[in-house]
C-alpha cells in the first residue's frame, strides 16, 4: 500500500464501504438460502409421501378420489377445484384489471388518477382473511339470491373464485398499467399522426404493443390465484369433490393443506406427508408460471432496445 | 410578386420554375403558440405552397418544431398548449371549433425525428393507416405502391411479413414515410427526419424528399443547413428572443435566403456564427 503522505493519490482504505457491501450481500444470500431450504424440505417430505407403499405416482396424478383416510390418493379433485377458482378469478380479474389499467394510463385525468390509484392500493392492502369473510358473508349470499338457494351451496368455488378475482384486481391493474405505460410515446404519436382516434390508437397500437408485458402480468396473477389460500379455505368448501359445477363445495389444494396442517393429524402419517407433496406441486406450478412470465417480459424489453 | 422578380434577377436559372403559379396550401396568419403561460412562438405569418418543399431552420428552442406540430394539430397532445391566430389549409381554418383534428391528420401526415414503426410486420405498418381510414381497395397494391414511392420496395419486397423493428434505422424511417403516404395525405410534415440517421441513410431520405415533392407538399424541420439548401424551395428562418419566444425572422426562397439573406441574424446563422 502506498503511504498517502508519500503519494498524493495513494489508495485509502474505506472499511465502511467493504462492511456495507458484505452486509448487503449476506442479506441477499439469505433470501436464496431460505428459498433453497423450502425447496429441499418440500422435496424430502414429498419423497417420504411417494415412497409410502400406499401411494403410487401414477395413481396420485390420475386418481379421481382424494380420501387419505381410506388410502385413496388421487389428487385430481383438489387440482380441479384449484383450477376452477383460479379460472373464475381470472375471468373477473383480467378484463376488469385491464380496463382499469387502460383507463388509468390512457384516459384518466391527473385528478381521477390521484383518487383511483390510492383506492387500488387500499384494495391491495386488505388482509386475505377479510376477503375470505367477504366471500362467505357477502358474495355467497349474493350468488344464492341470484341463482337460487337450491343451486348454490353455502360453500362453493364460484364465490371464492370471484373474490380472488377482486383480490388480484389491483395487482393486475397496476402491473398492466406499467406494461401499457412502457409502450413508447412515439408509437402513440405515430398512430395519431396517421389520423388515428384515441380508441384506435389505444386498442390497435398501444395494447398490441404491450401484449407481452400484459401476458406476463396475467400469468403472475394466475400464479397468485392458484396459491391463494385463506379465501378458499373459508369459502370454497372443506372436502375434496370432483365437480365441474362452480356452485358446489370443493376443496382446493391450498384449502386441503390448511385443513391438514391446522388439524390434529399426527406427524409422519401419510396424510401429513401428503401436504408436502401437494405443496411441491403448487410450488412447481407457480414457479413455472413465474419463470414464463419473466421470460415474456424480458422479450418485451428487448423489442424496444 | 416583388420578391420573385428579385430572385429572377439574382438567379436567372430559376426563371422557368418561377413562371409557374404557386398555389398556397397552408397559410399562417399571426400565429401565437403557448404552453401554459409560456409563449413558445409569436406572430408567425407565412404561406406554404403546393408541391414545394418548405424548410424550417433556426437555433434550438426557436419554435420551428412547435410551428410544424401546430399544422396538423399534434400540439393538442401536449397538455396546456394553446394557439391564437389562424392556420388556413386550403382556405379552411384548422383551429375552428368545428374542426376534428383526427380528420386533419388524415390530410396532413407527419414523419418524426426518431423512426417509430409499429412493432408489427412491414405490411401491417403500411396497412394500418388505410385500415382505420376504412380503405376498401386492394391492400397488396397499396402496400407495394407506398413502399415504391418511399424507395423501399426493392429492399423489403421479400420480407413483408417480417417485423418492422428488424429493419435498419434508415429503412425504418423510409417505412414511416411509406406509412404516411399510404393514407394519401396532401401535406407531409417532417420533423428532423434524418437527424437520427447516418450520412448515407440521410442522403437517401433527401433524394426521396425531392422525389416526393412531385406529388406532395412537404414541410421539413432541419438542423442541417446543407440539407435545407439541398432539398427545399422555400426556407423559413426562426429566431428566439430574450424571453425564449420563437419568431419568424426571415422567409424567402431557399436560394435567396442562403445567398442573399436580408437580416444580419440570418446571415450569421447560415454562416455558422451561432446555433
Amino acid at each position: 500500500m502506498i503511504d498517502p503522505t508519500v503519494h498524493p493519490f495513494g489508495k485509502k482504505m474505506r472499511i465502511h464501504e467493504r462492511l456495507i457491501e458484505s452486509t448487503l450481500f449476506a442479506f441477499a444470500l439469505l433470501s436464496i438460502v431460505i428459498t433453497l431450504g423450502i425447496a429441499i424440505i418440500l422435496i424430502r417430505e414429498s419423497y417420504l409421501f411417494f415412497s409410502d407403499p400406499e401411494v403410487e405416482l401414477w395413481g396420485f396424478l390420475t386418481g379421481r378420489e382424494w380420501q387419505p383416510m381410506i388410502g385413496r390418493f388421487g389428487f385430481l379433485p383438489l387440482l380441479n377445484a384449484t383450477l376452477t377458482t383460479s379460472v373464475i378469478a381470472m375471468a373477473l380479474g383480467i378484463p376488469v384489471g385491464l380496463f382499469v389499467a387502460i383507463y388509468l394510463s390512457e384516459y384518466a385525468s391527473d385528478k381521477t388518477r390521484g383518487i383511483l390509484k390510492p383506492v387500488l392500493e387500499v384494495l391491495a392492502g386488505i388482509p386475505t382473511i377479510v376477503y375470505g369473510y367477504f366471500a362467505l358473508t357477502f358474495m355467497t349470499p349474493l350468488l344464492r339470491s341470484i341463482f337460487g338457494m337450491e343451486t348454490v351451496e353455502i360453500y362453493n368455488t364460484a364465490s371464492a373464485g370471484l373474490v380472488i378475482g377482486i383480490l388480484v384486481l389491483p395487482m393486475i391493474a397496476t402491473m398492466a398499467e406499467d406494461a401499457i405505460g412502457a409502450v413508447p410515446k412515439e408509437l402513440r404519436l405515430a398512430a395519431y399522426a396517421l389520423g388515428g382516434t384515441k380508441m384506435e390508437t389505444t386498442f390497435k397500437v398501444v395494447i398490441p404493443a404491450a401484449l407481452s408485458g400484459l401476458s406476463a402480468t396475467f400469468l403472475l396473477a394466475l400464479s397468485r390465484a392458484i396459491g391463494e389460500t385463506m379465501i378458499v379455505a373459508l369459502a370454497a368448501g372443506a372436502g375434496p369433490n370432483l365437480t365441474f359445477s362452480p356452485f358446489e363445495a370443493a376443496e382446493t389444494i391450498t384449502g386441503y393443506i390448511v385443513r391438514i396442517s391446522g388439524g390434529d393429524v399426527s406427524y409422519n402419517s401419510v396424510d401429513y406427508n401428503s401436504i408436502f407433496a401437494l405443496g411441491l406441486i403448487l410450488f412447481l406450478i407457480t414457479f413455472t408460471l413465474n419463470m414464463i412470465s419473466r421470460k415474456i417480459s424480458r422479450m418485451f424489453h428487448q423489442e424496444y432496445e | 410578386m416583388n420578391s420573385l422578380s428579385l430572385a429572377q434577377v439574382l438567379q436567372p436559372g430559376m426563371e422557368q420554375s418561377e413562371t409557374e403559379v404557386k398555389k398556397t396550401v397552408l397559410k399562417l396568419e399571426h400565429v401565437n403558440i403557448h404552453y401554459g403561460s409560456f409563449q413558445a412562438v409569436k406572430d408567425a405569418s407565412f404561406e406554404i405552397y403546393e408541391k414545394h418543399v418548405t424548410a424550417f431552420i433556426g437555433p434550438s428552442g426557436c419554435g420551428k418544431s412547435t410551428v410544424l406540430r401546430s399544422i396538423n394539430r399534434m400540439n393538442d397532445m401536449i397538455r396546456g398548449s394553446w394557439i391564437d391566430g389562424k392556420i388556413l389549409f386550403n382556405g379552411h381554418d384548422l383551429y375552428d371549433d368545428q374542426v376534428d383534428p383526427v380528420l386533419i391528420r388524415r390530410r396532413i401526415g407527419m414523419v418524426f425525428q426518431k423512426p417509430n414503426p409499429f412493432p408489427k410486420s412491414i405490411y401491417e405498418n403500411i396497412a394500418w393507416g388505410a385500415r382505420i381510414n376504412g380503405f376498401k381497395g386492394d391492400y397488396d397494391e397499396l402496400v407495394e405502391q407506398s413502399l415504391r414511392q418511399a424507395a423501399l420496395w426493392e429492399e423489403v419486397k421479400d420480407k413483408l411479413k417480417q417485423n418492422a423493428l428488424r429493419l435498419s434505422g434508415g429503412q425504418q424511417q423510409r417505412l414511416c414515410i411509406a406509412r404516411t403516404i399510404a393514407v394519401q395525405p396532401e401535406v407531409i410534415l417532417m420533423d428532423e427526419p434524418a437527424s437520427a440517421l447516418d450520412p448515407i441513410a440521410t442522403g437517401r431520405i433527401e433524394e426521396l424528399i425531392l422525389e416526393l415533392k412531385n406529388n406532395y407538399t412537404i414541410v421539413i424541420v432541419t438542423h442541417n443547413m446543407g440539407q435545407a439548401s439541398r432539398v427545399s424551395d422555400h426556407t423559413a428562418f426562426f429566431m428566439v428572443d430574450d424571453k425564449r419566444t420563437g419568431y419568424l425572422q426571415e422567409y424567402a426562397e431557399t436560394e435567396q435566403l442562403f445567398l442573399n439573406p436580408q437580416h444580419k441574424k440570418t446571415e450569421e446563422y447560415i454562416s455558422g456564427k451561432f446555433g
